[in-house]
């Protein structure tokens, strides 16, 4: 059912490019590392269970009993498609870039199956229970890759040989993820407000408090926040840190300050830097000013306040942000 | 055991929300906690069930925390699974005794990434992963294991989304005209696959007297239970869920007649085998709801069949109901639950 939601209505949210990518390296162990070994020397092998089943490929326990498996044992490199489907618009990283067969296939001599690609010219050519053979890659590094394919038939081509090297250990498992995400309607609300120079908050209904920026609902309350309040840019800094150690993609000249900075109107901090000030003479209490970049050449994130710079007001007494300790 | 009861369940999905996951939230958290009678302080757990891979970054169920008012402090557990073995956790929770009401919700945006890579990264990364295998492929396979073992035909699946769309409000179609379509994954078309939406779910658990006090008829909770099988699709039968079968003889789905099921069946060829699993005939009143064929709300896709057959229960048009929700490639885990009016 589609449900209706309770949200700030006339604000279209805002959305931003995403990727999440990053490579695990992976311990093989002994009996995927033997596998993958085989593989790149042009062998297929599986491993006994103790109920005398032949797993291919191999896994390090038996999927039916979880106990540990035996002696390895070399399969055919031919076998029997059990099920196939087929692919008419191949992706990034699949076995092939033409049109192609998923299919599981159960070597001679394995009683599991293993999933790959079969090049067959089209659908029509694959049924289960066809016979189907290895096509070995000419460089293979100790991969499920370094078989390139099944083929329809029985014919066997023997594998190019590969320069002696050490069993495989390790491998790289790249991850690459595209993701658009979403802002929400509250939070662009609010960002949209910051392009404009205005620093919009929001207040729940149950208990009063002003949260900027805002969120999709009122942390202590859990219910969606209710009228827009607009919140001045000065403020108290509440709490502060002074960064000495460098890292990378760091903008700011060393040492400088990171502050809590309650605004006026607002119940709940922000975090900022603070400038205009020497690192050594900020304090619990200052007033501060947002610095705005100019008009047109705010975008839509804090980044458009430079930073928060001293008002030259008399500190604010401590009662006045106790709470935010 | 102690008698666990739903007594409140609300949800929404749609293919592409603009909200963020708290703005999906906390208005159906909040309908699900007023449908109940409990108050928010009297819920003595909270556990929710999403996946990090889905909102593209870790432990974001933290964030989600603030549709659930968790100050001061709350007790809190997260499944990074679906949100009906979250449901399990809370049930399992209430029977310690010392607490008598819980909240269970589910969210995930399926629109925001590629659900091909992400459900990819669920994948054995030795053998499998690096193949970049989709999980409508997967899904293919099992369907040809099917029709080759003689179990269904391509027009048999073309009924399951014909009564899944009619069922699910998408409208009326016929089988002649979905079985004109392309295959996507042969033989798969279109209609055979989840219509992925952005969804969230929650239920509201209850504990003996208190669930009778605050509900007039409450779901209860007679049995559940949730198995496992290898995660190669090579060592499986793919044709038959044994982990369903198990979890429905533990959950005591034969005991007697069922009056509604609803079957989290991502794929249409999978409700096939699921009836089957569970033991079902044609007494049985299958998804009520339209399923997966009509809205398939990552991650809370299984606690919806829990809601939507808890609803049935709750509204009195069934005194038995069986729920079943499925996680991994191929089914590789189910979850089986049966729930119960009073006479
Ligand atoms: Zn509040």
């Amino acid at each position: 059912m589609e449900g209706k939601q309770d949200v700030a209505e006339g604000s279209e949210a805002l959305t931003s490019p995403y990727v999440l990518e990053y490579t695990y390296r992976r311990s093989l162990g002994p009996v995927v590392g033997r596998f993958l070994t085989g593989l790149r020397e042009g062998r297929i092998e599986g491993v006994r269970t103790a109920s005398g089943r032949v797993l291919v490929p191999p896994t390090e326990y038996d999927p039916e009993s979880g106990a540990a498996v035996g002696d390895f044992v070399s399969v055919g490199v031919s076998g029997v498609v059990q099920t196939w489907s087929w692919v008419s618009e191949p992706r990034k990283g699949q076995p092939l870039d033409r049109p192609f067969a998923w299919a599981l296939i159960k070597l001679d001599g394995a009683d599991t199956a293993l999933l790959h690609a079969v090049d067959a010219p089209s659908a029509d050519a694959m049924r289960s229970g066809m016979r189907v053979t290895v096509r070995w890659r000419a460089e293979r590094v100790g991969s499920i890759h370094d078989i390139a394919c099944f083929v329809p038939g029985d014919e066997v081509q023997a594998a190019e040989p590969v320069a002696p090297a050490e069993p495989v250990r390790r491998m790289k498992s790249p991850v690459h993820m595209d993701f658009t995400i979403g802002a929400g309607r509250t939070l662009s609300r609010f960002l949209e407000g910051v392009v404009q120079g205005k620093l919009l908050g929001r207040r729940c209904p149950t208990c009063a408090k002003v949260y900027v920026p805002p969120k999709g609902a009122c942390p202590t309350c859990g219910v969606p926040f209710a009228d827009e309040v607009v919140v001045s840019d000065t403020g108290t800094v509440t709490s502060f840190c002074i960064v000495n150690v460098p890292f990378e993609g760091q903008t700011m000249k060393l040492p400088y300050t990171y502050g809590s900075v309650l605004l006026d109107g607002a119940d709940i901090p922000i975090l900022h830097l603070i400038s205009g000030i020497p690192a050594d003479e900020v304090r619990m209490g200052l007033r501060v000013k947002a610095e705005w970049l100019p008009e047109g050449e705010r975008q839509p994130t804090l980044a458009s306040i430079r930073w928060f710079a001293p008002t030259g007001e008399a500190d604010a007494p401590y009662e006045s942000y106790a709470e935010h300790q | 055991m102690r008698d666990v009861a739903i007594v409140s369940f609300a949800s929404s999905s749609t293919p592409h929300s603009d909200l963020e996951d708290v703005e999906m939230l906390a208005p159906v958290i909040n309908e699900a906690l007023a449908r109940s009678g409990v108050p928010r302080r009297d819920i003595g757990f909270t556990v929710s069930g999403s996946c990090d891979y889905l909102c593209g970054r870790p432990f974001s169920f933290v964030m989600a925390l603030d549709a659930v008012a968790a100050w001061p402090p709350i007790s809190e557990s997260h499944v990074e699974m679906d949100g009906a073995w979250a449901l399990y956790e809370a049930w399992v929770r209430l029977q310690h005794g010392d607490i008598d009401a819980a909240l269970v919700y589910a969210f995930g945006k399926s629109s925001q990434g590629d659900l091909r890579a992400v459900l990819g990264a669920q994948l054995d990364p030795y053998y499998l992963a690096p193949l970049a295998p989709d999980p409508v492929s997967f899904a293919a396979l099992q369907a040809r294991a099917l029709l080759d073992a003689g179990r269904c035909t391509e027009r048999d699946l073309a009924a399951v989304a014909v009564r899944g769309r009619r069922d699910g409000g998408l409208g009326a179609s016929s089988e002649e005209e979905l079985l004109r379509a392309p295959y996507i994954a042969s033989p798969l078309r279109a209609h055979d696959c989840p219509r992925s939406t952005d969804g969230v779910a929650a239920v509201v658990l209850v504990a003996g007297d208190r669930a009778r006090q605050v509900c007039e008829r409450p779901a209860w909770i007679r049995g559940i239970d949730h198995r496992i099988e290898a995660h190669s699709l090579g060592v499986r039968d793919l044709t038959r869920s044994p982990s369903t079968e198990l979890a429905a003889r533990k959950a005591g789905v034969a005991a007697s007649k069922v009056d509604v099921a609803e079957i989290h069946a991502p794929y249409t060829h999978q409700e096939i085998i699921l009836r089957e699993a569970l033991g079902l005939d044609g007494g049985t009143v299958i998804n009520p709801s339209g399923g997966a064929v009509a809205s398939h709300p990552l991650m809370s896709a299984g606690l919806v069949r829990i809601g939507e057959a808890a609803r049935r229960v709750l509204d009195g048009t069934a005194h038995r109901a069986v729920a079943h929700a499925t996680s991994g490639p191929c089914l590789q885990q189910n979850l089986v639950c049966v729930l119960e009016g009073d006479r």
